[in-house]
């Protein structure tokens, strides 16, 4: 499982985040806007590139001593970013893609306007 | 071994080898100074064959280089090239045999070739080493005066790359932080160094940080380098320094400096005296100044000859009951550096011819067997270096110099390989830089043999009790290999020491030593990796090296020394990598040596805490006496071990005892380590690394890291400054919970130094919303705000340090009893307080005449509610400020009473609206009023005042991205109260609009459309005063508006008179007419006259202004008004003219004929739908034209209708012109007419048409037919024919009338006649009509013999062919028959 999960707007301002444990969210809190610079390096990359965006996920962001962040990247530039803890060999690549689809999917029914009005409060999350 | 040498160094034996004494001292030619492979002279052939030898193409290119050099150092005799030195093949083995053991990168036929010609060696080997990493550049050292010393190049991989220039710069930094003082000893600086001279020079002893810091490149792991260099290459912005730069020291974790030097070969030369001998001193220069990348790594250092060099301890016959007291000793890296040279050179002032030979020689043995003595035991070369004043002659031709070398190389009992000769020349550069090359060759082949030394211990070695020995050997070999430059070889031994490093049996007691030496060799590997420019290999290497001992802590008591070491691997790393960088690696974003530093700070952190829960002995604990600490020499045997039990390697502690005291000992003193001092220092270096990296967030989180480090110092200067720089970052993406945390921080540094605004200002953000705190904590801050403003202390924050809180007490109360400015004004726009303000106005315009009206709203989101003493809104026109201002006087202790009551008071999460409510100026019409800032005062004058100033109307550093987050949110807003607003919805309006009042008046145009070119168009404009005062000063303006076409502009001209034509000089517009005052219901009337000279539409503007007192609010004011009226008026031509040519006879004609009349038709049709007056015509002739009647109007006063014309008729005549080009002018056409309504003083206009010109065409004969206008039947028709010659010829004329049935004729029916020039002929015939009615007249045809063209066409134009013939009446017609 993923330690920590945080969603962040276009503009760069946290939508929601949920982590466990919660007396570290601080940390958490600083590992995910960190990772935030290189989601930018790779958006301006891609800007530059000139590419058409297929690839919603954005691999591992940095490894720490103790976690890897990994980043996934909507087309309206909503970023997920999550926290795994590094001993968790069990977490591979396609784990984490498959966890970042549902959190994908599940964030489009919360925020999806048509579905369900009055969706999503910025900072009182979800 | 040497008395086999020794036998074969005799001159006998060279000269059965063919060896001519005749070569010796005499130079040599260089067969590759000439850029081929012939040999020089015939007596050398076996060396010319040797130096044929195929050698790669790199080396030829690369030996004509050293050609160069070689001229420059011989250049004489004109013998070609005189040898850098020569050298005395003495041997056998020398002509052929290729020496075990030499490494030389250019392969056997080279190393033959070198053997036999020693002069080329030295060219030989330069691009080998050139191609292997060269030296940096030693700046600043150089040809400086120093005494016997050494001197020593650190190389660094690939120094051209990075230039001196880096290297400057850091120079420059250091400096700047750190000048005029030696780093080592505090003695005088030498100029570009960091160091004094005898620290530079510092002449060998082991003793302490002298021995090798003799390069002016400090070693990157120096910790008091780092330190500078971060200090100076941080973040800009910013000035936080570090608080003790001057402690520079080495702690035990710095990896030693012999460690992270790059090993060079160590010669030392003797028997120079640098400082009374200037040839000695001049030698020595030239080996130490300009070391440049293309020398070769040498460490050189000046000794006197009878120096005593380290003692070679006896060599050791059996292993087996042999015990190693550890793994590395902590001398020996330093010894192979500094201390135990590969090559002993001895110099001596001897020449060839010398007259005292025989005593000369024997001092030169002794010098030479006294060095050897010393160096008894050990594999050390010694070289003999004479120093010459004559130039040598060439080879062979110089016999007593042979002779005499053969003698000395037997005396001394030296290989000929080992005896130079440095002629004192003015080339001297060149022959140094030939014998070191040479002096690196012997070098090489020492450290080689030193290597199979090592390894020949090895096969007495078992695995059970040397397994220590395993590891020191193996990182010996590596280290002689790195002496020996073969870095290749180096690597790969180092990375089978760190395996068998990490197969050794760890134990609590040896773990330290374990790790010290993995550390070391580790360092030597990824340094390594990076000089082999493969990064990802160091990289892996590093991970591999923490991922084995990250979990090995060691002894629970001294955990911290594990992350202490922890810091300085990732610190080393770093910096290596950072190395690696400035010399041309590539890094990126997410591998950099920033991540390291970071890593490295996060250890160092980890450190302090262990230190804080480890060493927090009672201050009564006394350090231990004796120290177990201190060692009987200072310094400990080995690396890595403990003091108190040196060379014990009994996993059981044997004494528990002094194991406790060593442990306390170290505890004790870790307890004064400055842990903040080096997190920050490490942050810095990351946060300046992060900076490269384009990583914003990961620099603002580790200043964060570094504000709260030196908060924990206790410098809360710092803490605050570097908090402050980032909280914009934190605030302006909205990580409320990251900001809250450093506002939490910012606010206790802020109390501790008592630093009120500060203070209050993070207090006003943690109220606020973007405060993540909990409402407790908000009550708690709030408190302690009031009570500031209260100008009382606050209460102490939380977890704060006892004796920094007691000291804040007292600054508080201080800050109480000073007098003074309590008044501060906090700009809210950079960060989000906990008081919200926007402002509206209510309309975005408003009447002068009615007030200006709007709304603060206010809203506070502190848990409980707040009073406020004072709200004054400021504008762009302050004397509106006066207005807008809410204030009560109340004293400082009701800020708390009655907080519910009053509009002074805010409630938390309600919105409160303010009304306000001025009179605009009328100067103001037209103006925007804007809010410039909103001023909201807590507290008041008596207590302290705090005013949080809103810049325009309202909004914080949060409030842009609300907005932004309110538009995206479909979140459906509760239904409040009607007189509750949502905070959400209002919308700032901080700007309107003062607009004039609204007229009463009314304005009428009338007039009759559309006007006509040039006209006096009457424009009627009717005023009516629908006031209930009298108007003022009623001021018209009225003309063309303005912003048209600029033609239009100067094509119409406005009057208020219509009697007189308006021309140029009257304007377009009417500005600011006197009409006069208006009582209430009148009525004024202007007559406006409009001439536009253009047809087209324009747009006229009737602009109507007065004054009018009257009230707003009560008060009186006197408006200005005004009503403006546009109208568009199309222009038109007022009639078509149409003119054209007729001939007599009413035909119309292309031309017209010299002399010969012809009608002139006007034609003036009116285009007007308004009927015309044609007052009068006129006909201007021109002056090449005649009139042939008089020409009078025949249209005077015609009043013409719309679609109805007008026709005149002049009957004209053209002179004879000659033939003109393009038509001869007729005249102009003027009529004068005006509109038939227009009244009777309105002028007539003129209308003037220019005539077309007419094409004037000369004929040679005129006829013109005299008959009456009609004819009777039966009654005679008399006719006369004209024919007028207008030739100057006489013209032949034939002339036939041809019959018609309606006609009888009488009269010359064909005749041929001559008409003389100028003349006319009459030709008379009486026709008799036969039927009435419209009848062909007989034609007349005549032909002209000279002008065939005259046709009878043209003819018919001139005379009538038919004729009226009524029939016969009852009358007679008298004058008929008369003609007849």
């Amino acid at each position: 499982m993923a330690v920590c999960i945080e969603v962040i707007a276009k503009e760069n301002y946290p939508f929601y985040i949920r982590s466990t444990p919660t007396e570290n969210e601080l940390k958490f809190h600083c590992m995910v806007h960190t990772s935030l610079d290189v989601v930018d390096e790779k958006i301006s990359a891609m800007a530059k590139a000139l590419v058409d965006q297929r690839e919603l996920y954005q691999d591992l962001l940095y490894p720490t001593e103790d976690y890897k962040v990994y980043g996934y990247l909507t087309n309206s530039k909503v970023k997920f970013v999550m926290v795994v803890d590094s001993s968790n060999t069990a977490l591979r690549d396609n784990e984490i893609r498959s966890m970042f689809r549902k959190l994908h999917n599940s964030y489009m029914d919360v925020v999806q306007p048509l579905l369900q009005p009055g969706g999503l409060h910025p900072v009182q999350g979800l | 071994m040497r008395g086999e040498e020794r036998q074969r160094r005799t001159p006998a034996h060279s000269r059965a080898l063919g060896w001519d004494p005749g070569e010796l001292g005499a130079p040599r030619p260089a067969p590759r100074a000439q850029g081929t492979c012939r040999a020089a002279r015939p007596g050398t052939s076996l060396t010319g064959a040797r130096g044929c030898a195929p050698r790669p193409r790199w080396e030829r290119a690369l030996s004509r280089v050293a050609h160069l050099l070689v001229l420059v150092g011989t250049h004489r005799a004109g013998r070609g090239a005189p040898p850098e030195r020569t050298a005395f093949p003495t041997t056998k083995r020398q002509r052929g045999q290729r020496p075990t053991g030499r490494a030389s990168p250019f392969g056997a036929s080279v190393v033959a070739a070198a053997q036999s010609s020693h002069w080329q060696t030295p060219i030989a080997c330069a691009p080998g080493l050139g191609s292997a990493q060269p030296p940096a550049v030693g700046c600043g050292l150089g040809a400086g005066a120093a005494a016997g010393g050494a001197w020593e190049v650190q190389r660094l991989p690939d120094a051209r790359k990075s230039g001196v220039k880096f290297r400057d710069s850091h120079w420059c930094r250091a400096l700047s932080l750190r000048p005029r003082k030696c780093f080592l000893c505090w003695g005088r600086w030498v100029q570009g160094s960091l160091a004094c001279w005898s620290c530079l020079w510092g002449c060998s002893g082991g003793d302490g940080p002298r021995r090798s810091v003799t390069s002016p490149r400090l070693p990157s792991s120096c910790p008091g380098w780092r330190r500078q260099a971060s200090a100076a290459a941080g973040p800009g912005r910013g000035a936080w320094g570090f608080c003790d730069i001057v402690n520079m020291s080495p702690t035990q974790w710095d990896l030693p400096v012999e460690l992270c030097c790059r090993p060079m070969a160590f010669v030392t030369l003797t028997g120079l005296d640098v400082v009374y001998n200037a040839v000695h001193r001049a030698v020595w220069d030239a080996f130490c100044a300009n070391r440049r990348a293309d020398r070769v790594p040498i460490s050189f250092k000046v000794l006197p000859g009878d120096h005593e060099y380290p003692k070679c301890r006896p060599k050791r016959t059996s292993y087996e009951w042999y015990i190693p007291k550890g793994i590395l000793k902590t001398g020996w890296m330093n010894k192979h550096l500094n201390l135990v040279p590969a090559l002993v050179v001895v110099f001596y002032e001897l020449d060839w011819d010398e007259p005292q030979w025989k005593e000369k020689q024997s001092e030169c043995a002794t010098r030479v067997e006294i060095v050897r003595q010393s160096l008894q035991g050990r594999n050390t070369k010694v070289a003999v270096v004479l120093i010459q004043k004559k130039t040598p002659l060439p080879p062979g031709e110089d016999v007593i110099a042979s002779e005499r070398a053969a003698a000395l190389c037997n005396a001394c009992e030296l290989s000929g390989k080992s005896l130079f000769v440095l002629p004192h020349t003015d080339h001297l550069v060149g022959y140094i830089i030939r014998l070191e090359n040479a002096f690196y060759e012997h070098a090489q082949t020492y450290y080689y043999t030193e290597i199979r030394r090592v390894k020949s211990h090895k096969e007495f070695l078992n695995k059970t009790t040397h397994q220590l020995l395993f590891v020191r050997h193996q990182f010996k070999i590596a280290f002689f290999s790195e002496l020996k430059q073969d870095t290749q070889n180096a690597l790969k031994n180092y990375r089978t020491a760190y395996n068998l490093v990490h197969e050794l049996r760890a134990h609590e007691t040896n773990i330290l030593e374990i790790k010290t030496m993995a550390g070391f060799i580790n360092y030597k590997i990824c340094r390594l990796c990076f000089q082999h420019n493969t990064p990802l290999d160091a990289i892996a290497q590093f991970r591999k090296h923490i991922d084995l001992c990250k979990k090995k802590i060691g002894s629970a008591e001294l955990s911290f020394e594990h992350a202490a070491w922890m810091s300085k691997q990732f610190q080393a790393f770093g910096d290596l990598f950072d190395e690696a960088i400035k010399l041309g690696l590539t890094a990126i974003q997410t591998q950099n040596p920033g991540f390291y530093y970071q890593q490295a700070a996060y250890y160092a952190q980890e450190r302090k805490q262990l230190a804080k829960s480890l060493c927090n002995h009672e201050a009564s604990v006394m350090y231990p006496n004796p120290d177990p600490l201190e060692t009987q020499t200072g310094v400990l045997d080995f690396y890595g071990q403990r003091s108190w039990r040196q060379g014990i390697l009994s996993f059981d502690l044997s004494d528990p005892e002094k194991e406790k005291v060593g442990v306390l000992a170290i505890q004790l003193k870790e307890r004064n380590v400055a842990h903040s001092e080096i997190i920050i220092t490490l942050l810095s270096n990351a946060v300046a690394q992060f900076k490269k990296y384009k990583c914003p967030r990961m620099k603002s989180h580790l200043m964060v890291q570094m504000g709260e480090e030196y908060y924990y110092a206790k410098d809360y200067t710092k803490a605050l400054k570097l908090l402050d720089y980032v909280m914009c970052d934190y605030r302006s993406e909205g990580w409320w919970t990251l900001l809250t945390s450093i506002l939490t921080t910012a606010l206790k540094c802020s109390y501790l130094m008592a630093q009120l605004k500060d203070y209050i200002t993070y207090s006003l953000e943690l109220l606020g919303r973007a405060s993540t705190l909990k409402d407790d904590q908000k009550s708690r801050i709030e408190k302690n705000l009031i009570n500031v403003l209260m100008n009382e202390s606050p209460d102490p924050e939380p977890d704060c340090d006892t004796f920094a809180g007691k000291t804040a007490q007292k600054l508080w109360a201080d800050r109480i009893s000073l007098a003074g400015s309590n008044v501060f004004t906090i700009g809210v726009q950079d960060f989000v307080p906990f008081v919200q303000c926007k402002a509206k106005f209510h309309a975005p315009s408003f009447h002068v005449d009615v007030p200006v009206e709007f709304d603060i709203y206010l809203k506070a989101d502190c848990p409980h509610p707040i009073r406020f003493s004072k709200l004054c809104v400021s504008f762009n026109n302050q004397e509106y400020n006066q207005f807008c201002v809410i204030e009560e006087a109340s004293k400082a202790n009701e800020v708390l009473e009655n907080p519910t009551q009053g509009k002074m008071c805010l409630v938390p999460g309600k919105t409160r609206k303010l009304l306000f409510k001025f009179v605009a100026k009328t100067e103001d019409v037209g103006k925007k009023i804007e809010i410039t800032s909103v001023d909201l005062a807590l507290g008041n004058e008596t207590g302290r005042c705090v005013v949080l100033n809103w810049q325009g109307g309202g909004g914080d550093a949060a409030s842009s991205q609300e907005a932004l987050q309110a538009a995206r949110s479909f979140k459906r807003r509760p239904k409040l109260p009607d007189n509750e607003v949502h905070w959400d919805s209002i919308i700032i309006q901080a700007s309107t609009m003062i607009i004039s009042r609204v007229p009463n008046i009314s304005v009428h145009l009338q007039h009759e459309p559309p006007a006509l070119t040039n006209e006096m168009y009457c424009l009627v404009v009717t005023v009516q005063s629908h006031e209930k005062t009298q108007i003022r000063d009623v001021k018209l303006t009225a003309g063309l508006k303005p912003g048209q076409d600029a033609n239009l502009t100067q094509k119409t001209h406005v009057t208020l008179h219509g009697t007189e034509l308006c021309d140029e000089s009257y304007p377009a517009l009417l500005t600011d007419i006197p009409v006069g005052d208006l009582h209430p219901g009148e009525q004024l009337e202007k007559m406006l006259y409009v001439r536009c000279g253009t047809v087209g539409s324009r747009m006229f503007l009737v602009y109507v202004s007065y004054l009018i007192n009257t009230t707003a609010e009560e008060k009186e004011i006197v408006c200005k008004c005004h009503k403006d009226e546009t109208v568009t008026i199309e222009t038109v031509f007022p009639f078509d003219v149409a003119v054209k040519f007729v001939s007599a006879k009413f035909e119309h004609l292309e031309r017209v004929y010299a002399d010969i009349p012809f009608l002139l038709m006007t034609d003036l049709l009116s285009a007007s739908p308004w009927a015309l007056t044609v007052v009068s015509s006129e006909l201007q002739l021109a002056p090449s034209m005649t009139t042939v009647d008089q020409l009078e109007s025949q249209v005077d006063n015609v009043v013409l209708q719309t679609g109805e014309s007008a026709s005149e008729c002049f009957c004209l005549r053209c002179p004879s012109l000659g033939n003109v080009e393009g038509g001869v002018a007729t005249g102009h056409y003027i009529i004068s007419w005006k509109r038939t309504s227009a009244m009777e003083n309105i002028p007539v206009i003129r209308t003037v048409i220019t005539l077309p010109h007419v094409i004037v065409e000369n004929i040679p004969l005129h006829v013109n037919a005299d008959l009456p206008s009609f004819g009777r039947v039966r009654e005679s028709l008399p006719v006369k024919y004209h024919l007028q010659n207008k030739t100057d010829f006489v013209q032949d004329v034939e002339i036939s009338v041809e019959p018609s049935d309606a006609f009888m004729f009488s009269g010359l029916k064909q005749i041929r006649l001559r008409i003389l020039p100028g003349t006319e002929q009459e030709m008379l015939y009486n026709f008799y009509p036969l039927m009435a009615g419209y009848q062909q007249l007989p034609s007349l045809n005549i032909n002209l013999l000279r002008f065939p063209n005259f046709t009878n066409q043209l003819l018919r134009r001139f005379i009538p062919t038919s004729i009226f013939v009524k029939p016969q009446g009852r009358l007679m017609d008298d004058t008929s028959i008369a003609a007849a």
